[in-house]
């Protein structure tokens, strides 16, 4: 690890016992909260994240300060900070290492969010199978309240924040923005349409801001260091650092924080990184987002259509559209080398997205079980070559049609995967016997690094 | 506000969404609803069969907007430019929703109750392709009775929740009626405990399709060989205002008033539903009318004299009537092509009978 690369999430985390208040409080944390209640007023704190620049890290990427600005104020109508930790897309584990290692440093940015938006009563959604984080955090939390950094007066600045942690019921689709409101007023966990947005109408129709752990957790950092430090990192629109979850075939697969720039070569055959793909074997293709986003070949990966190195970062990851590029999504960095079926692995998120589409929109709901179907098939020999531009059309079809993104999502990697692998598709039904052997690898003209 | 859809502008109230808005203009506008219910607080927005494509937002920003939008839960603003029928994405996107409806469904129509007075059919026939491009197994589910009256037939469920928005709104209070996600989703038992009420039958009547039906009226006859009547009664419960239908001088069904859209008027009770089948209950108001659906109102008026609504709407000569006289100059006017006039008009002086003859035919093929 260089010294010089900036942590603003994980300064912290390598200290022992830093899960706990004491040790945390020690090492400089709830400052942003003294600084903030003390020194500044809420404008003044969304002022700053304004000027960091920081963008949403829960996958769609929308800048935090403006989000923050669109939240309406209407008089005598309670506002609420939703914070959304239900993290449940394949290949995104960033929000679970980081709430268990470090629970209070997404407490304090919750404090300073809450103020910030004039939140007198804010929320922790967690995804279901974490119970165990659940009760992490509400250690933190009674240990919080009981220094006097929640509950009623905080720091004798006459501001009140109650702070809740609520666990999820296990569905995917609950990290969707309004089905978490949805499911945390007790009901079941639908996408709402929108318009009205959640800054107009969100928790019991109030308004209300909806941010990821990540999001949150950086504002500690942006309240006592200011918005244009953070903005001094990164690149372009890319500000700040991000969470990466590495995973696949990589030497060192784990949870990294990177300053967005970074190229994608160095991110991943650095030693500082994820030190390259597993001893003889070579690069074949990457999920650089979460499941969600469009899959690329790994030439195409590491240099933009016009020859440059393509960067981690929200430009340059996207750089192309989608013929040539992909997104930076939530940070879910999947790397598959050369053994990796991409036919499998396409229906394998395929499978994940029949399961948990919600149901409402037609599209979705009877789209996903049906490109489930034809992949599965094909992934066993008993496709035929039609089923191929049948996919590519049935995905069109949910695309953009759907009440939520989960629609996008499910369509996104089986389009994709049709448009950089077609051949590896054709193979497996022109050679059905040689492609469904256990540990088959296709061989055809594929660009490996 | 002002509002244009297909060309035709009108004036309409802040507050009304397009698909009101096109509702007013008329049927060879109005765009398929297959969830949305007028009468129903919070529905619509979820089958999608009514998407259109808005190619300006405002008089103030007439930016299109980018992806096409539920015309049922859109509000109108003062300018908005709207295609339905005339835009081609919109009736491609309409046929892969009907495609995606009828996937998992049983189209059993030769033995549903549903047939003929149901939307799905509609739908399909007016905005589908013939064939079917999904060559898995269907989900089934088991047939669920639903206390004495009522049957459910999962099957053929397409998920618009009306049943639940009806049950939620007009007989209790209650939020949820539909278990487990996705395509394996089910109408379920929530339901089945609310249907113990005085107004559960009209769950019956707001089912677009044969998910939900009336077994004191089961396989009793087809509803196109049936006579139906508007009649009312002193009802300490509710308004008396029904529809009673006739198979000679017997009285087989009960229902609510519906508009032409499909939606009921009043809301109606259980007795008045399922217990007062004699002419003698009631005093008779004359011949219901029927303005939607083809099938029906081809029986009652003769299969001559009227054309079916679905092939009404699809006629090119209707198409123009519609815009005759209308000042498009400054419209963006994009045309369907001649050729898929072609396709879709039924050959000159087709019956209404021809009409119903291609739906079963085309329900005998599936
Ligand atoms: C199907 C679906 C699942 C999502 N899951 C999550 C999630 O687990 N965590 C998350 O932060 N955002 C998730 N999102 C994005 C949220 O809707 C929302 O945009 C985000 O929480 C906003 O926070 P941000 O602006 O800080 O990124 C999901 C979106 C969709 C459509
Ligand atoms: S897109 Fe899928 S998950 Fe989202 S609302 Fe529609 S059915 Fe539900
Ligand atoms: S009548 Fe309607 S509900 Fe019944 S089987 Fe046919 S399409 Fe389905
Ligand atoms: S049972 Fe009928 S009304 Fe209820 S959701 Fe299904 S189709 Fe809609
Ligand atoms: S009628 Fe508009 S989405 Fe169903």
């Amino acid at each position: 690890m260089t010294s010089e690369r900036p942590k603003i999430l994980t300064d912290k985390t390598h200290i022992p016992g830093i899960e706990t208040f004491d040790v945390y409080r020690k090492n400089g944390g709830y400052s942003a909260v003294e600084k903030a209640l003390k020194t500044m007023t809420p404008d003044e704190v969304v002022e700053e994240v304004k000027k960091s620049g920081v963008r949403g890290r829960g996958g769609a990427g929308f800048p935090m300060g403006m989000k923050w600005s669109f939240l309406a104020k209407p008089e005598g109508v309670p506002r609420y900070l939703v914070c959304n930790g239900d993290e449940s897309e394949p290949g995104t584990f960033k929000d679970h290492w980081l709430m268990k290692t470090i629970p209070h440093l997404l407490i304090e940015g919750m404090i300073v969010s809450s103020y910030a938006l004039g939140a007198n009563t804010s929320y922790i959604y967690v995804r279901g199978e974490l119970m165990y984080v659940v009760r992490i955090l509400e250690k933190a939390i009674a240990e919080a309240k009981a220094a006097g950094f929640l509950g009623k007066n905080i720091l004798g600045s006459g501001y009140d924040l109650e702070l809740y942690v609520q666990p999820g019921g296990g569905a995917y689709i609950c990290g969707e923005e309004t089905a978490l409101l949805e499911s945390l007023e007790g009901k079941r966990g639908n996408p709402r349409n929108k318009p009205p947005f959640p800054a107009v109408k969100g928790l019991y129709q109030c308004p209300t801001v909806v941010n990821n752990v990540e999001s949150i957790a950086t504002t500690s950092w942006i309240v006592n260091n200011g918005g244009d430090a953070y903005a001094a990192i990164g690149i372009g629109r890319s500000t700040g650092t991000k969470l990466i979850s590495a995973s696949g075939h990589l030497k060192k697969p784990g949870v990294y924080e990177i300053p967005l720039g970074l190229p994608v070569q160095e991110f991943i055959y650095s030693d500082e990184w994820c030190g390259g793909i597993r001893d003889g074997h070579h690069l074949k293709a990457v999920v650089a987002g979460g499941s969600s986003v469009p899959i690329l070949p790994a030439a195409m990966l590491l240099k933009t259509a016009s020859g440059e190195d393509r960067l981690m970062s929200y430009e340059s990851l996207s750089d192309g559209g989608f013929a040539t590029g992909t997104m930076m999504g939530s940070g879910g960095f999947i790397a598959m080398d050369e053994t990796a079926c991409v036919v499998k692995n396409t229906w394998n998120f395929s499978r994940f997205y029949h399961h948990e589409s919600c149901g409402q929109c037609s599209p979705c709901r009877e789209g996903t079980g049906w490109m489930e179907k034809v992949l599965h098939r094909i992934e066993h020999g008993h496709g035929s070559m039609h089923d191929i531009d049948l996919l590519v059309d049935v995905a069109k079809k949910i695309e953009g049609n759907t009440i939520c993104p989960l629609g996008d999502a499910a369509a996104w990697p089986v389009a994709s995967a049709i448009r950089h692998f077609r051949d590896e598709f054709e193979w497996h039904i022109t050679h059905p016997q040689e492609a469904t052997r256990p540990g088959a690898i296709f061989k055809g003209h594929m660009e490996l690094v | 506000m002002k509002v244009t859809i297909d060309n035709i502008t009108i004036e309409v109230e802040p507050g009304t969404t397009i698909l009101q808005a096109a509702r007013k203009i008329g049927p060879e506008v109005a765009p398929p609803a297959m969830c949305y219910y007028e009468p129903l607080k919070a529905s619509g927005g979820k089958c999608r069969a009514c998407l259109v494509k808005v190619t300006a937002g405002s008089e103030k920003d007439p930016r299109p907007m980018p992806k096409l939008v539920p015309s049922c839960i859109t509000q109108v603003q003062d300018g908005m430019i709207v295609e339905n029928t005339v835009n081609e994405q919109v009736l491609e996107t309409r046929k892969g929703i009907v495609e995606f409806l009828l996937l998992n469904h049983p189209l059993d129509c030769p033995i549903c109750d549903q047939a003929g007075e149901c939307h799905l059919q509609d739908f399909s026939f007016q905005h589908g392709v013939q064939q079917t491009r999904y060559e898995e197994e269907r989900r089934t589910f088991e047939k669920q009775d639903l206390g004495p009256n009522i049957q459910l037939h999962m099957t053929r469920c397409i998920l618009c929740y009306r049943c639940v928005f009806t049950a939620d709104q007009i007989t209790g209070n209650r939020v949820h009626g539909v278990l487990n996600r996705g395509d394996h989703a089910e109408i379920s038992t929530y339901i089945e405990k609310a249907i113990d009420n005085d107004f559960s039958g009209n769950v019956i009547d707001v089912c677009p399709v044969g998910a939900l039906t009336d077994k004191t009226y089961r396989f009793k006859n087809r509803v196109w060989f049936t006579k139906p009547v508007d009649a009312h009664c002193d009802c300490e419960k509710c308004s008396g205002k029904v529809t009673l239908w006739y198979r000679g001088d017997e009285v087989i069904r009960v229902t609510a008033r519906k508009n032409q859209w499909g939606e009921v008027l009043e809301f109606i009770c259980n007795t008045c539903r399922f217990e007062r089948k004699n002419t003698a209950d009631w005093t008779i108001e004359g011949p219901t009318k029927v303005a939607r659906h083809s099938v029906i109102s081809a029986n009652k008026y003769g299969a001559n004299k009227i054309v079916p609504e679905f092939a009404r709407r699809l006629a090119a000569s209707q198409y123009k009537d519609v815009h005759e006289g209308r000042d498009t100059s400054q419209l963006n006017i994009k045309q369907l092509p001649e050729e898929r006039f072609k396709q879709l008009i039924p050959p000159a002086g087709e019956s209404a009978v021809a009409g119903i003859r291609s739906i079963q035919n085309w329900a005998d093929d599936k």
